[in-house]
């Protein structure tokens, strides 16, 4: 197997981190860090820097998720910028607990007020301290500046924080759990979470998931509008994360720094044992996770997802020569990729490239173990670059003949004048409608994803012959 | 948590105001109150939002790469040539930059950029930490001018250097720098400079084609399809038209005082003020001829457009809408526009407007209405229930506010893709109006509650 492997800030040693980027691959940590704190039950994120952070990351995701996203700023002023932030930080949980009564505020940083040193614990302490005796929302803080890392590393930093903070102030009066497993699925959509739950009901187990948004990001139509939409994980429930017969976390890359999980601080700290595996996409890795399940609850695979997973093997014999040795490009957040990656082997699309803005060494590690284990008859492995920008990716797939791009929706500057189709997958989706309940996980995700890919090349046949074969 | 339980926040009691018999008052051009979830984005939003549509220019951010992200291909501007402004630069800057300065890399960036692209001119944009970490911003863009021999304009548009407002100022700031740097422009007879269109969904060039039938030159567009070159003589024009007069009247101000350019509000949304803004120019010129072809063009469109509207007026009469747009030039003529076809403003708000604005929209409402500066998703939803409204006109972030409540929504911010302006926008307006209203869906919104049976 031979590869090609681009690190776009290592193109020339001594150029290290020296490269500008066009068109980014990522997003910055305080998104992911809001994204995670709106899977906390009736938690408001708060994010400590100038108002435009904040508006900016609203509209993003409310392009994806469809759905009310409201993040509170400190709306930095000038002044704050010199004295520090302190004034307009107590200003804002004020106006949030004003507005919102919320049972959590979950605050992350921008790069101004870490630049500039705030220290948001201190703050809260402050804050904390000066109004004794009154009841006050429960605080998580993560520090995420976006000069470090990208929004996937802002997700999991506040997923390590919420679970530190909760475990560290646990309440005397929990209930006691003898079936219950933590599980920290990483950026999905709302359908996979949902769908996840149902899983753990099917196991008979017990689950603390953080986070979830199945419901807070993709909710009903209610009779009256609610400021606080019903959902997410409780924090009480995060605080039980200590008591679990195990963890599972989903990524096998984890953000540039994925020994700083939340399954690792369970497993050194109260000895939860943490079972690390990929995102459960397509056969492999969903096999993967229910053994994982099996490891943790004893319970073998319940019937349900046996016929899923006999119906979804019908399934790609169904279309397989459909996407056989069809030339695939795959970007994205770095797991995403990865599972997607594991999937395409399965249906015998011949990865190209496979593309991340994430910086991880871990990421080529990761997609040439999975392609090596995949058996795929294909002499030529996949471009893989990480640290990554569309314009990059753009560059290289000039020569690479792709038959078909999946990703997120940014690609499509790339896949239109080359006239192939793209499969939306991931974060963002910002050109169709139904982000929110894209599934990509299990054996019914893996269907699903199959169905889609495999009618976009489909289509792309019929559209491209002479005839329109009614019949294909 | 659901609505109704929540009183406006006592500091912003002052930015929301009801229209009644009482003296109309209103406070407005104040910072965004912290955690009040203003809808409001920064000062670099504001620099980017009007710069952008240059699409001949490098747009270069130079900050971390979230700044960028967001704002990549961000505007539905078009362009009826190049497409450099759709291409979103950073200089992606990393924790070794905050502690030992960006300043090398930001060179090096540029270099790289103007080399590979070609660009007319480069707009390098200030985020906030640049601001903290104490780079020279300008000394670069020097540097890099006289190297390169195009023009490298800083923009100062540091996030935290005041609001929205301030980032528009920037941004005029740095067209400052630009306009009158063609020495060989020549003087344009009957020239108007159009200022504050950003040509979204093409709206430039309806209006474009309305003053060439009247016989008006067009000598630079500000910024909509804009290019360095019309910009660099833009102090050629005998007028300057401006429309979003919020973001660019200081522009036209500092053109006044620096060129003798006079300058003129105008508004391009709904048939009156669509029609006002021709007849003020032919007016301006004070040429009989312009003024016999404005009249033509108008009762020519009016022609088409007011049986049009008349029918859609029969089926909307009645109904009540929700204005929160950024511009409040813009929701004033929403109001009239709205009014047209049947339509009650019963909601009415602006990002960014100031007290005349705000006192215009006061005398133009009906007694009742709610006029808000600066407000936020638990305000508009509040006050949207409140008043029964069966739309809402308003960016992508009051969106799903509308649809939660279970009602329509317009969407009238720069991400639009259907023209809105001129007398094509005004029925374009209204048929978006009625479609939204009259979907069949709302008769199944809002009727889930727990517990509930069908």
């Amino acid at each position: 197997m031979s590869y090609n492997i681009k690190n776009r800030d290592k193109v020339e040693e001594e150029k290290y981190l020296e490269t500008p980027s066009t068109n980014a691959c990522k997003q910055c940590a305080p998104l992911g860090a809001s994204l995670a704190f709106r899977g906390v039950e009736n938690c408001v994120p708060l994010i400590h820097g100038s108002q435009g952070c904040a508006t900016y990351i609203r509209r993003y995701m409310i392009s994806h998720f469809r759905e009310p996203i409201d993040i509170a700023s400190s709306s930095f002023a000038e002044s704050s910028t010199i004295f520090g932030g302190g004034a307009n930080f107590n200003i804002g949980i004020d106006n949030i607990i004003g507005s919102y009564s919320p049972d959590v505020i979950g605050i992350s940083t921008s790069c101004l007020s870490e630049t500039i040193g705030d220290d948001v614990r201190m703050l809260i302490r402050e804050y904390q301290a000066a109004r004794p005796g009154k009841e006050l929302p429960f605080f998580l803080n993560a520090s995420t500046p976006s000069y470090k890392g990208t929004h996937i590393d802002g997700f999991h930093a506040a997923v390590r924080a919420t679970v530190e903070r909760c475990c560290e102030l646990r309440a005397n009066d929990l209930p006691k759990y003898n079936n219950l497993v933590n599980i920290f699925p990483g950026l999905l959509s709302p359908a996979d979470m949902r769908y996840l739950n149902e899983v753990f009901e099917d196991y008979n187990m017990e689950v603390m998931m953080m986070p979830d948004y199945s419901e807070t990001l993709d909710g009903p139509t209610m009779k009256e509008y609610e400021i606080m939409p019903k959902g997410g994980t409780p924090v009480r429930k995060i605080m039980s994360a200590s008591d679990a017969l195990g963890t599972i976390q989903f990524g096998r890359v984890l953000g540039s720094n994925a020994s700083m999980g939340a399954g690792e601080f369970l497993e050194d700290k109260y000895e939860v044992p943490d079972y690390k595996i990929g995102i459960p996409i397509g056969i492999r890795e969903t096999d993967e996770f229910h053994k994982t399940m099996r490891k943790l609850s004893g319970i073998k695979l319940p019937g349900k997802y046996m016929s899923e997973r006999s119906r979804l093997v019908d399934a790609l014999i169904d279309g397989h020569k459909y996407t056989f040795g069809k030339r695939v490009m795959i970007y994205g957040d770095a797991d995403m990729v990865c599972g997607l990656t594991s999937f395409a082997c399965e249906i015998g699309l011949h990865p190209i490239l496979c593309a991340s803005g994430e910086e991880s060494p871990e990421f080529e590690f990761q997609i040439k173990e999975i392609i090596a284990r995949s058996n795929t008859p294909f002499d030529e492995g996949p471009c893989i670059i990480s640290g990554a920008d569309f314009e990059s990716i753009k560059e290289v797939s000039a020569e690479m003949s792709p038959d078909l791009m999946i990703g997120n929706s940014k690609g499509y500057y790339i896949s239109r004048p080359m006239k192939i189709p793209l499969v939306r997958c991931g974060f963002p989706i910002h050109d169709r409608v139904g982000a929110q309940r894209v599934l990509h996980v299990g054996y019914h995700g893996a269907m699903q994803l199959f169905d889609k890919m495999c009618n976009a090349l489909i289509e792309y046949k019929q559209e491209n012959s002479k005839v329109g074969y009614k019949y294909i | 948590m659901k609505i109704g339980t929540n009183n406006i926040l006592e500091e912003r009691k002052g930015q929301v105001s009801r229209k009644d018999s009482e003296e109309f008052a209103i406070d407005c051009e104040k910072a965004s109150l912290a955690g009040s979830v203003s809808q409001r984005a920064c000062v670099f939003c504001g620099s980017r939002v009007v710069l952008y549509p240059i699409v001949d220019a490098l747009h270069l951010i130079h900050g971390p790469a979230g700044c960028a992200s967001y704002t990549w291909d961000i505007r539905g501007t078009v362009s009826s040539g190049p497409e450099l402004h759709r291409l979103s630069f950073s200089t992606d800057l990393r924790e070794k930059h905050v502690i030992f300065g960006g300043m090398d890399k930001l060179y090096n960036t540029l270099i790289h950029l103007i080399n590979k692209y070609s660009p007319e001119a480069a707009f390098i944009y200030s985020t906030c930490i640049v601001g903290v970490i104490g780079d020279d911003v300008d000394a670069v863009c020097r540097k890099v001018a006289s190297e390169v021999g195009i023009p490298v304009i800083p923009v100062h548009s540091e996030g935290f250097k005041g609001t929205k407002k301030d980032g528009y100022k920037a941004a005029c700031n740095a067209l400052e720098k630009l306009i009158g740097t063609d020495e060989d422009a020549v003087e344009c007879e009957n020239g108007i400079n159009i200022v504050g269109d950003f040509n979204l969904a093409g709206e430039l060039w309806i209006l474009e084609e309305y003053y060439r039938k009247m016989g008006v030159k067009i000598v630079a567009r500000l910024t909509g399809d804009g290019r360095v070159k019309d910009i660099a003589g833009a102090h050629k024009a005998k007028l300057n038209v401006v429309q979003c007069s919020g973001s660019m009247m200081y522009l036209a101000n500092m053109m006044e005082e620096k060129y003798d350019i006079p300058s003129m509000r105008v508004s391009y949304f709904g048939i009156e003020d669509m029609s006002q803004a021709l007849y003020d120019v032919a007016d301006f010129f004070d040429s009989d001829d312009m003024r016999s072809k404005a009249q033509e063009l108008v009762r020519e469109e009016l022609g088409h457009l007011l049986p049009m509207l008349n029918e859609y007026r029969s089926k909307l009469e009645g109904r009540k809408a929700v204005i929160y747009v950024g511009g409040a030039f813009k929701a004033i003529s929403l109001v009239k526009a709205l009014r047209l076809i049947g339509v009650k403003t019963v909601v009415v708000g602006s990002q960014t407007g100031n007290k005349d604005d705000y006192d215009i929209m006061a005398r133009l409402c009906d007694a009742g209405t709610i006029i808000v500066d600066d407000s936020n998703p638990i305000e508009l939803a509040n006050f949207t229930v409140e008043k029964d409204a069966d739309i809402l006109i308003g960016g992508v972030k009051e969106r799903p506010i509308a649809f939660k409540i279970g009602i329509g929504f317009c969407d009238h911010n720069h991400e639009r893709k259907l023209p809105l302006a001129g007398y094509l926008g005004m029925k374009n307006f209204a048929e978006e109006i009625y479609s939204s209203i009259m979907s069949p869906v709302w008769q199944f919104a809002g009727r889930y509650d727990e517990g509930e049976d069908l």
